[in-house]
C-alpha cells in the first residue's frame, strides 16, 4: 500500500493528469472550479485518502487558491484528511438501517477487526466507520467500501464476515 | 445481476420481480437488459425525443409538462410545469438544467434504483427537459456515494451520445446538447437546490439566500431548473401519451405515478410505483405492495414521506382523525395538519414495528440533522446539536421531565429561522414525535433502568379510528 505523510511533496502521475484535463472540458473555460469535486474524489482514489500536499497540487492546477480547496474538503464527509485501510468500510448507521439491524453489524465489526471506529488495523488493509444514509434504505443493512465504493445490502454477521475473509485473500 | 457486480462494483438483490398495477416509469424493469440502449429503443425509448424535438415547440412542451400537473418529486411537491415557465431567458445568456440525484433522505431510495435499472429513462428526460428549457449543457448532480450508479450514468450517455442522442445537431434538428454527471461528496444538504448549485460551482454546499430564486441567477449566476430524477424521467411518458392522459391517473391534484421507498419492519421493502391515490393501508398490507408487517408483528408508526416529515402512530397512519380512510397523495397524506397529519416529501416510507423505540430513533435522526446541518444558521447549527445531546440523555436513561419541554422549545426555535429547509427538516421529527409519543419519553425518564432493557411497546397507537359518526342535518 502507498504510504504519503501529509507533508511528504506527492506527485500526480500522468494518467490521473489525463483524467483531470477531460473532467475540466465539462465546464464553462472560466468555471474550471467546478471540477473541484470530481477531482477530489480521483485523487482519494489515488493515494486512499486527501493529504494536503495533494490539496495543493489541485489548487494549483485549478489555479485557485488551496484554501478553497481545503475549505470544500473538509466540508464534505467522503473525503478522508488522514489515512485509511485499503478497504475503508462504510456502514449506514442512520434510522432505517437501524430497524433492520444497523448497529449490531456496526458491533460486529468493531470485535471482528479488532478496531474502533476510525482507526485502522496493524495490516494496514481495513478501517471502518458509521456514515449516514446511503439511500439503499429498503435493502438494509448496507455497507460500501471505498475507493471504489462498491456495494453490499442485506447484511448479516455472515455476509459480513464472508466479505471480510474475501477481502483478506484478495490482497 | 452479475454484470452489475462485475461491470459497476454493485451487489444487489434483484428486487424488481415485483408485480405492480400501472407502471408508467418501472414499465419495464423485468425486461433483461433494459439498462442498455439496444433493449431501451426496443421496447420504445427516446421516443419522447424524437416526438418533442421534431414535432413539439419548447413552450408546447412546458404546456403539456402544465397539462399533465406533475408535481416535484424530490419532497416540496412544487408544480413541475409552473417551476419551468418561470425560467427568465435573457438573450445571449446560457441556461442550464441541472438533476437532482443527491437522494440523500433517510428513507428514500426510489432515485438510486431508477439510475441503476433504467438510466436511459433519465438520459431521455433530460434530453427533452433541457431542449423544453433551452440548455445546451446538463448536469446530473449525482451523490458522491453512488459511484455504481455514477459508473451506470456514464456509460448510458455514452452509449447514448454514439448513437446520436446527445451531442451537436441532435436528430438533424439542429439542437445541441452535453449532459455531464457530477459527482457530489457526501453531504446531505447538497440536495437543497442553490447548496447542490453551489457544490456543482465547487464550493461548500451552504444553501444561498432566495430570491433571488435559481429560474432567475442559479448556476453560475445563470437562469437554472433543478428537477428531481424521477420529476425528470416523468416526462417521458407525458411528452408520450399527452399530458391530458397523464393527469387523469391519480387523485385530485396529486396526479400520475410515484414511486415509493418502502423501508424498515416490511415483510416486501423495495421500490414501488404507484397511482397516486392509493389507500395507505392497501400499500402496507396487500401482497402487491409491501405484504404487511414483517415477522407477524404490529404497525406501531410510519414516516411517511421521509425522515424529515411528521411520524404517526399507526392509527392516524392508516385514517384520518375522523375516521375517513388516509390515502397516498400529496393531500390526503398531509390531512389534518401536523396536527394529525404528515406529507408526501419524497416518498420514503418507513414501517416501525412494535418493537421498535420511538425516543432512540428521534435521537437516531436528530444525530443525522446535527451532522448533516451546514452550519450557516445558528438555529440549526445550535439546534440540531443540543436536540441530539438532549435525546441521548433520555434515551439512556438520565433525562428529565424537563428535557422534554426544552426538546419542543428548541424546535420551535429552529423552525421557520434558517436559510434552507434543512432546519425544519430537522425539528419536525422531534416535534411530532413528542406530539404523538410524549407518554413513551416520559416512560424513559420515569423508568431509567427499566427503560434501558425492554421497550415500551405499542401502547394504543394501533386501536383503530371509529369512523366519525354522521351528524344529521338539521
Amino acid at each position: 500500500m502507498l504510504k504519503v505523510e501529509e507533508q511528504t511533496p506527492v506527485a500526480f502521475s500522468s494518467e490521473l493528469l489525463v483524467k483531470f484535463d477531460e473532467i475540466i472540458t465539462r465546464y464553462p473555460s472560466d468555471k474550471s472550479k467546478s471540477a473541484l469535486l470530481p477531482l477530489l474524489h480521483l485523487v482519494q482514489a489515488e493515494f486512499l485518502w486527501v493529504p494536503t500536499s495533494a490539496m495543493d497540487k489541485v489548487a494549483e492546477y485549478l489555479n485557485i487558491q488551496p484554501i478553497e480547496v481545503y475549505e470544500v474538503a473538509t466540508f464534505y464527509s467522503m473525503y478522508f484528511l488522514k489515512p485509511q485501510g485499503k478497504y475503508a468500510l462504510e456502514v449506514c448507521r442512520t434510522g432505517p438501517c437501524c430497524l433492520v439491524g444497523a448497529e449490531k453489524i456496526l458491533d460486529h465489526l468493531e470485535d471482528k477487526l479488532g478496531i474502533k471506529e476510525g482507526e485502522v488495523t496493524a495490516d494496514g488493509l481495513f478501517s471502518f466507520r458509521g456514515v449516514e444514509c446511503l439511500a439503499a434504505c429498503g435493502f438494509g443493512p448496507v455497507l460500501q467500501i471505498s475507493p471504489e465504493y462498491t456495494f453490499y445490502e442485506n447484511l448479516t454477521i455472515e455476509s459480513v464476515d464472508k466479505l471480510i475473509e474475501d477481502l483478506k485473500n484478495k490482497s | 445481476m452479475s454484470h452489475l457486480i462485475q461491470d459497476y462494483g454493485l451487489q444487489t438483490t434483484d428486487y424488481r420481480l415485483i408485480k405492480m398495477s400501472r407502471k408508467l416509469l418501472l414499465e419495464h424493469i423485468n425486461v433483461p437488459g433494459i439498462n442498455t440502449l439496444e433493449v431501451y429503443r426496443q421496447k420504445g425509448g427516446y421516443r419522447a425525443v424524437e416526438k418533442a424535438l421534431k414535432t413539439l415547440t419548447p413552450e408546447e412542451i412546458v404546456e403539456e409538462v402544465k397539462k399533465s400537473g406533475l408535481r416535484g418529486r424530490g419532497g416540496a411537491g412544487f408544480p413541475t410545469g409552473m417551476k419551468w415557465s418561470f425560467l427568465a431567458k435573457p438573450e445571449g445568456v446560457a441556461r442550464y438544467l441541472v438533476c437532482n440525484a443527491d437522494e440523500s433522505e433517510p428513507g428514500t431510495f426510489k432515485d438510486r434504483y431508477l439510475m441503476t435499472y433504467i438510466p436511459h429513462a433519465l438520459i431521455e428526460g433530460m434530453i427533452v427537459a433541457s431542449f423544453a428549457l433551452g440548455a445546451k449543457v446538463s448536469y446530473i448532480y449525482v451523490r458522491g456515494e453512488m459511484m455504481p450508479q455514477i459508473r451506470i450514468l456514464e456509460k448510458a450517455i455514452a452509449e447514448a451520445k454514439a448513437a446520436g442522442w446527445l451531442g451537436k445537431n441532435i436528430l438533424g434538428t439542429g439542437y445541441d446538447l452535453e449532459l455531464y454527471v457530477q459527482p457530489g461528496g457526501g453531504a446531505y444538504i447538497c440536495g437543497e437546490e442553490t447548496a447542490l448549485l453551489e457544490s456543482l460551482e465547487g464550493k461548500r454546499g451552504n444553501p444561498r439566500i432566495k430570491p433571488p430564486f435559481p429560474a432567475i441567477a442559479g448556476l453560475y449566476g445563470c437562469p437554472t431548473v433543478v428537477n428531481n430524477v424521477e420529476s425528470i424521467a416523468a416526462v417521458v411518458p407525458i411528452i408520450n401519451d399527452g399530458g391530458d392522459e397523464y393527469a387523469k391517473i391519480g387523485v385530485g391534484r396529486s396526479t400520475g405515478t410515484k414511486l415509493i421507498s418502502a423501508s424498515g419492519n416490511l415483510v416486501k421493502p423495495g421500490v414501488y410505483e404507484i397511482e397516486l391515490g392509493l389507500p395507505v393501508e392497501e400499500f402496507i398490507y396487500s401482497d402487491e405492495y409491501c405484504g404487511g408487517i414483517a415477522n407477524g408483528k404490529r404497525l406501531k408508526a410510519t414516516v411517511a414521506g421521509g425522515s424529515s416529515v411528521p411520524i404517526l402512530p399507526a392509527n392516524l397512519t392508516l385514517k384520518y382523525a375522523n375516521g375517513e380512510p388516509r390515502l397516498m397523495s400529496y393531500e390526503s397524506l398531509s390531512e389534518g395538519g401536523f396536527a394529525t397529519g404528515t406529507m408526501m416529501g419524497s416518498g420514503g416510507f418507513i414501517a416501525f414495528d412494535e418493537d421498535q423505540c420511538i425516543v432512540r430513533n428521534t435521537w437516531n435522526f436528530s444525530r443525522f440533522y446535527h451532522h448533516e446541518s451546514c452550519g450557516q444558521c445558528s438555529p440549526c447549527r445550535e439546534g440540531t446539536g443540543w436536540m441530539e445531546k438532549v435525546l441521548h440523555k433520555i434515551e439512556h436513561g438520565h433525562g428529565s421531565m424537563d428535557d422534554v419541554d426544552l426538546l419542543w422549545d428548541i424546535q420551535r426555535k429552529i423552525e421557520g429561522n434558517t436559510i434552507c429547509p434543512l432546519g425544519d427538516a430537522a425539528a419536525w421529527p422531534v416535534a411530532s414525535a413528542i406530539r404523538h409519543f410524549r407518554d413513551e419519553f416520559e416512560w424513559h425518564i420515569k423508568e431509567p433502568v427499566k427503560s434501558q432493557q425492554q421497550n415500551y411497546g405499542i401502547a394504543n397507537y394501533a386501536v383503530p379510528i371509529e369512523k366519525a359518526p354522521v351528524t344529521e342535518e338539521k
